[in-house]
C-alpha cells in the first residue's frame, strides 16, 4: 500500500450564485499515492475540476470550500497561512490548465514566463534561471531558441509542452492536469502523452489527471473517480473501472464512446440532460436518468461502500 | 443516375479547390490552398464522414456546398445540375432550402434574444410554409421529432435555459424545419458533453434511415465516423488521403496518414508509450505553387517522388479508395 | 397561396397571452430592483427629478422669469430656495430649467445614439471598404473639439440658442459609442446563428435588425446614457460661459447668473448651489442606473446580495477551522 501523498477528506465546496447555493463538490474523499496517476472523470457540473482547484486553494468568491480537510503529508492545506500556502505552490503542487492559450500570457515571451515562475520562488540569479528555463524546455522537447518566442507563435502542442515545462519548474510532487489535451488533435494528444509517460519515469510525480475521456484514462491512470452531480460514485483501480464498472452512471459513461475495433452496434450513452447543481433531485442525484431506478432512490442518497479491496461504489443496488 | 443497390447522387463534388488570401487584401496577394483537388459524392439517405485533425480543410468544405464561400475551382453537381445553374434556375432561397447546415458550438448557433420558437418558426416563416396556424403546428412536431418534450413549453424557453444537447437538438429541428435533401453537420457533437453525443448521433442517424436526408458528417473523431457513417474520407492538409466504406478504411487503413491518426486514439488498458512511426516533421502551410504529397515530411514511407507530384487515385479494395505513391 | 403570414410569430393573439406578457414584464422589473442598490436609489432619483420637470412648473408658484421677490433673498416658507440676484425665485427656475436643460440632453443623447447605431452597426457587419470608409469619418469626428466648435460657433452667431446647441451635441458626440458597438457588431457577425441566419436566405436588413440589434441593446442603452450626462455637463458648461440663450430658464443659464452677479462671493450661495446640485444629483443618477443594468446584464461581477451571504459563509468556516 503506497503511502498517501495527498489525503481528501468529506471535502464540500460550494458556489454562492444569485439563485442559490450550488453544492460543486458534496463530500469527497479520495488518495493520492506517491507516484501514483489517479483520474477524475465525469462531465460538465460533476464537480472535477472545482475539486482539483480546491486542492491548490484556488477558489475565489463566490466559490467557497466550506467544509473537510486537503492533507498533504499530514498538514492541512486549508488551514494554511499565505505564507505557508505560497510555498506549497508550485514547490508541492502545481497545475497544468486546459487550454494553454488561456494559461500563458499573450504578451510575454516563453522564456520570461519560465523565468518568473523559478525567481519567484528560489533565489537565484537571472542567468541561473535562464539556464534552468531551457533545460525545461529540453524535458519536454522543446529547442531552446523557443525562448523568445511569444504564444502565438507556437502550434497548439507545443503551447501545452510549455505549460507542462512550467509546472515542472520546480519539481512539484504532484502536478494537477485538468483536461490538458482535450484541446489538441489525437496526433499532438498523443506526443503529449508519450512526453508525460516519459517524464512520470524519471521524475516520480504524482498526477491529479481530469478527463471526460474515458478510454484516456483507462489507459494512464492507475486508479480511476467517477464523479456525478458534486458526489464521487465510483472510485478504485482503472482496469476494472473500465472493464467492470458497478455504478450504473459508470456503465453508461464507458458504453457511451463508440470503439473503432468493436462490434458495429447501436450504443446509447445516458438518456437526459446534465443536472443542474441548483435543483438536485431528492435522493440519488442520478435518478431522472438512471434504468435500474428504484424507489428508494428517489428518497435516499446512497453513500459509498465498499466492493473489495480499494474499490468503492455509491449505489443502493449493491 | 442509381442503380437498384446503390443510391443515387445528390450532391457530387469533383476537383474541388478553394484558395484563401493571406495578409493584407490590399497589398501582394498572397493564398493559401485550403481544399485541393477534393472529390466525393453524397447519396441520397447515405452518410458521408469527413475524418481530419484542425486545418485539414474539412469545414471549408462545407462552407462551400452552403455558399458561405465560393469555390476557386473544380465543380459541384446538385441533383445532376451544376450548382450555377441550379441557383439561377431555382433560387438561392431554394438552394438553401435543400442544403442546410448545423455548426459545432452549440451556444453559438442559436440567437440569446429569441425564444425557441422564434428560431424554428423563422425557417418555416421565410420559406412560406403556411399560416399561422400552421406554422405553429409544424414547430411543435419538429420539437418532438427531435426529442423535445413537452414541445409547447420548451417553444417558450430561451436559448440559455437549454442544456448543450437540447440546444444542439433545436438546431437540428431548424434544419429539419424546410425538409432539406442534405443536412452537412460541422462537428455537431464535440462541444457537448459525453453522455449526451450518442443521443444526437442516434437522432441524426434515425433522420438519415427514416427520411432519406443525406448527412456529410465533419468530425475530427474518426470513432464516431464509423458508427455514424457507412462512408468515410480522411482529409489531410487540404486533400483527400483515403476514402471509402467506413468499415473498410477504419478496420483496414491503407494510407500511412490514417494509420497514424488509428494509432494514436487513446485505448483503455494499453498504458505506455507508444511510438506512431511518423518522423518529427513540419505541417505544411499548402500554396497554389506547392507541389507533391502534404505528408511527405512526416510519412515514415517517403518515397523521393512523394516531393514531386501528389499521388493519383489507387483502388485498394472495393469501395476503398487511396492516393499513395507507395503501397 | 397564402400571403397574409404575420411577421411576428410572437404577436400576442389572445388577450389572455397579453396578461401574461404584462405579468412577465412586472416580474421582470421586480427582479430588476430586487437587491440592487444603484438601481433603486437612481431609478428613485430619477423619477423624481423628471417629475420635477414634467409637473414641477405647476407647483411653482411663482413665474420663473418675473421678479418677484427681493434680490438674493435666503431660503424660507415664501421662497424655498431663495432669490436670485434680479429677485427671481430659484425654485421656480429650477423647476422649469430642468426641462430645458433635460430635453437638451436627452435629444442630444438620441441623435447622438442613432448614429452610432447605424455607423456601428452597418460598419461592424458589412466589413470591407464600407467598413473602411466608417472608420476614416468616425476617426475626423471623433477629433473634433465639441466644446471650442461650440464656442467659436457661439462667437460667430452671436448666440447660441438650445436647437443649435441639442444638434451640435448630437452630432460630434456619436464617434465613441459607434466605435464600442462596431466591436460588438463584429463580435457577434461570425457566431454561427447569424452564418445560419445567411444560410437561410434571411436579407441582411433584417438580419441587422432582428438578430444583431436586440443583442446590443444593453450597451446602446448605456451608451445613450452616457450620452446624456455628457450632453447635460456640456450645456451646463456653455451656459456658465455665457454661450448659451441666457434669457431662456435652463440650469446652465442659471449658473451663468449666479456666476455674473458673483452669488457665491456675496454669501447667497443658493443661487449657484441649487442648480449645481441639480445637475449634480441628475447626473449621478443616471450613473447608478449605468451601474444597476451592467449588474443585472453581467451576473459574473462580484456584486450583488449573494456576495453577502458568501462574506457570511466564509466567515463562518474560517472561524471554524481556527483562522481567526
Amino acid at each position: 500500500m503506497k503511502e498517501a501523498l495527498l489525503e481528501i477528506n468529506n471535502l464540500c465546496v460550494d458556489y454562492v450564485s444569485p439563485n442559490g447555493i450550488a453544492r460543486a463538490v458534496n463530500n469527497v474523499s479520495l488518495t493520492i499515492g506517491r507516484g501514483e496517476t489517479l483520474g477524475i472523470a465525469g462531465e460538465s457540473g460533476c464537480g472535477k475540476s472545482t475539486l482539483a482547484f480546491a486542492i491548490a486553494r484556488l477558489h475565489k468568491a463566490p466559490a467557497l470550500i466550506s467544509e473537510g480537510q486537503i492533507l498533504y503529508n499530514g498538514r492541512d492545506v486549508l488551514k494554511m497561512s499565505d505564507k505557508e500556502l505560497r510555498l506549497f505552490r508550485w514547490n508541492d503542487v502545481s497545475v497544468v490548465f486546459q487550454s494553454a492559450m488561456n494559461s500563458l500570457n499573450p504578451v510575454i515571451t516563453i522564456g520570461e514566463q519560465l523565468t518568473d515562475v523559478i525567481l519567484a520562488h528560489k533565489q537565484v540569479s537571472y542567468k541561473e534561471a535562464t539556464a534552468k528555463a531551457v533545460e525545461l524546455l529540453a524535458i519536454v522537447g522543446l529547442p531552446g531558441d523557443r525562448l523568445q518566442s511569444f504564444p502565438h507563435q507556437l502550434s497548439g502542442g507545443m503551447r501545452q509542452r510549455v505549460v507542462i515545462a512550467i509546472a515542472l519548474a520546480l519539481e512539484p510532487k504532484l502536478i494537477i492536469m485538468d483536461e490538458p489535451t482535450t484541446a489538441l488533435d489525437v496526433v499532438v494528444e498523443r506526443e503529449i502523452l508519450n512526453e508525460l509517460y516519459d517524464l512520470k519515469e524519471k521524475f516520480g510525480f504524482s498526477i491529479l489527471f481530469i478527463s471526460h475521456d474515458l478510454s484516456l484514462m483507462g489507459e494512464i491512470a492507475d486508479r480511476i473517480g467517477v464523479m456525478y452531480a458534486g458526489n464521487l460514485i465510483e472510485f478504485g483501480d482503472a482496469k476494472t473501472v473500465f472493464s467492470k464498472p458497478s455504478h450504473p452512471y459508470t456503465k453508461g459513461l464507458i458504453s457511451s464512446f463508440p470503439t473503432i475495433h468493436g462490434p458495429k452496434e447501436r450504443l446509447y450513452g445516458i438518456p437526459g440532460d446534465p443536472v443542474n447543481l441548483l435543483s438536485l433531485p431528492k435522493g440519488c442525484n442520478f435518478n431522472p436518468r438512471c434504468a435500474d431506478c428504484m424507489d428508494m432512490c428517489k428518497v435516499d442518497e446512497p453513500k459509498l461502500l465498499d466492493l473489495s479491496v480499494d474499490y468503492q461504489a455509491a449505489c443502493h443496488k449493491l | 443516375m442509381g442503380t437498384n443497390n446503390t443510391p443515387e447522387v445528390v450532391l457530387s463534388v469533383k476537383n474541388l479547390i478553394k484558395d484563401f488570401p493571406i495578409g493584407q487584401s490590399n497589398n501582394k496577394k498572397n493564398f493559401m490552398r485550403a481544399v485541393n483537388d477534393v472529390s466525393f459524392d453524397l447519396r441520397k439517405g447515405e452518410a458521408l464522414a469527413i475524418v481530419g485533425e484542425s486545418g485539414s480543410g474539412k469545414s471549408t468544405g462545407a462552407r462551400i456546398l452552403t455558399r458561405i464561400y465560393d469555390k476557386t475551382g473544380g465543380d459541384i453537381t446538385f441533383k445532376g445540375q451544376p450548382l450555377q445553374e441550379f441557383v439561377e434556375e431555382h433560387g438561392t432561397l431554394e438552394y438553401a432550402r435543400q442544403v442546410q447546415m448545423i455548426f459545432q458550438d452549440p451556444f453559438g448557433s442559436l440567437n440569446p434574444v429569441h425564444d425557441i420558437y422564434h428560431h424554428i418558426a423563422r425557417p418555416l416563416l421565410i420559406h412560406k410554409r403556411g399560416d399561422k396556424e400552421t406554422i405553429k403546428k409544424l414547430v411543435y412536431e419538429l420539437l418532438e421529432l427531435v426529442g423535445l418534450f413537452p414541445a409547447v413549453e420548451t417553444a417558450e424557453k430561451y436559448p440559455h435555459q437549454l442544456s448543450g444537447g437540447q440546444r444542439q437538438r433545436v438546431a437540428i429541428a431548424r434544419a429539419l424545419a424546410v425538409d432539406p435533401e442534405v443536412i452537412l453537420a460541422d462537428e455537431p457533437i464535440s462541444m457537448l458533453d459525453v453522455s449526451v453525443r450518442l443521443g444526437i448521433l442516434n437522432l441524426m442517424a434515425d433522420l438519415k434511415d427514416k427520411h432519406g436526408i443525406s448527412f456529410m458528417y465533419i468530425t475530427h473523431d474518426i470513432a464516431t465516423a464509423r458508427y455514424f457513417a457507412e462512408k468515410t474520407a480522411v482529409m489531410y492538409v487540404g486533400h483527400m488521403v483515403e476514402w471509402g466504406a467506413s468499415d473498410s478504411v477504419t478496420q483496414t487503413p491503407q494510407h500511412p496518414y490514417t494509420q497514424l491518426l488509428l494509432s494514436a486514439v487513446p485505448e483503455a488498458g494499453k498504458s505506455g508509450r507508444r511510438d506512431l512511426g511518423a518522423k518529427k516533421g513540419e505541417i505544411p502551410l499548402w500554396k497554389p505553387t506547392s507541389k507533391g504529397c502534404p505528408f511527405a515530411t512526416r510519412c515514415p514511407r517517403v518515397l523521393d517522388k512523394c516531393s514531386d507530384s501528389f499521388p493519383a487515385i489507387t483502388k485498394v479494395a472495393d469501395e476503398h479508395f487511396i492516393r499513395c505513391h507507395n503501397i | 397561396m397564402n400571403n397574409t403570414i404575420s411577421q411576428d410569430a410572437n404577436a400576442p393573439a389572445h388577450t389572455s397571452e397579453f396578461k401574461k406578457k404584462f405579468k412577465l414584464a412586472i416580474k421582470k422589473t421586480r427582479a430588476f430592483f430586487h437587491g440592487n442598490p444603484p438601481a433603486i436609489i437612481g431609478g428613485f432619483l430619477i423619477t423624481v427629478i423628471l417629475l420635477g420637470a414634467l409637473v414641477g412648473p405647476v407647483f411653482a408658484k411663482h413665474d420663473p422669469n418675473k421678479r418677484v421677490a427681493r434680490p438674493h433673498v435666503a431660503p424660507n416658507a415664501e421662497y424655498i430656495l431663495g432669490s436670485t440676484r434680479s429677485g427671481r425665485d430659484v425654485f421656480s427656475q429650477v423647476l422649469t430649467g430642468a426641462r430645458k436643460t433635460l430635453s437638451v440632453a436627452l435629444f442630444a443623447g438620441l441623435i447622438a445614439t442613432v448614429l452610432a447605431v447605424g455607423v456601428g452597426v452597418t460598419s461592424g457587419y458589412l466589413g470591407g471598404k464600407v467598413d473602411e470608409w466608417m472608420n476614416f469619418i468616425t476617426n475626423v469626428f471623433l477629433v473634433f473639439p465639441q466644446l471650442p466648435l461650440l464656442i467659436v460657433l457661439a462667437a460667430f452667431l452671436g448666440q447660441v440658442g438650445s436647437m443649435v446647441i441639442t444638434i451640435l451635441l448630437g452630432v460630434t458626440s456619436w464617434p465613441w459609442g459607434a466605435r464600442v458597438i462596431r466591436s460588438q457588431t463584429m463580435a457577434i457577425r461570425n457566431k454561427e446563428f447569424i452564418v445560419s441566419a445567411e444560410v437561410m436566405g434571411e436579407s441582411k436588413l433584417r438580419i441587422i435588425l432582428v438578430e444583431i440589434l436586440p443583442n446590443l441593446v444593453s450597451i446602446v442603452f448605456g451608451g445613450f446614457l452616457g450620452t446624456v450626462i455628457y450632453a447635460m455637463g456640456a450645456e451646463a458648461g456653455l451656459g456658465i460661459l455665457g454661450l448659451g440663450d441666457a434669457t431662456e430658464v435652463s440650469w446652465g443659464s442659471m449658473l451663468y447668473w449666479a456666476q455674473v452677479s458673483s452669488s457665491l462671493y456675496t454669501g447667497a450661495w443658493w443661487e449657484m448651489i441649487v442648480p449645481a446640485s441639480a445637475l449634480a444629483l441628475t447626473g449621478g443618477a443616471l450613473a447608478l442606473i449605468n451601474m444597476a443594468i451592467d449588474q443585472v446584464s453581467n451576473p459574473k461581477l462580484k456584486t450583488g446580495p449573494h456576495m453577502k451571504i458568501w462574506h457570511r459563509m466564509n466567515k463562518e468556516t474560517k472561524q471554524r477551522r481556527g483562522l481567526v
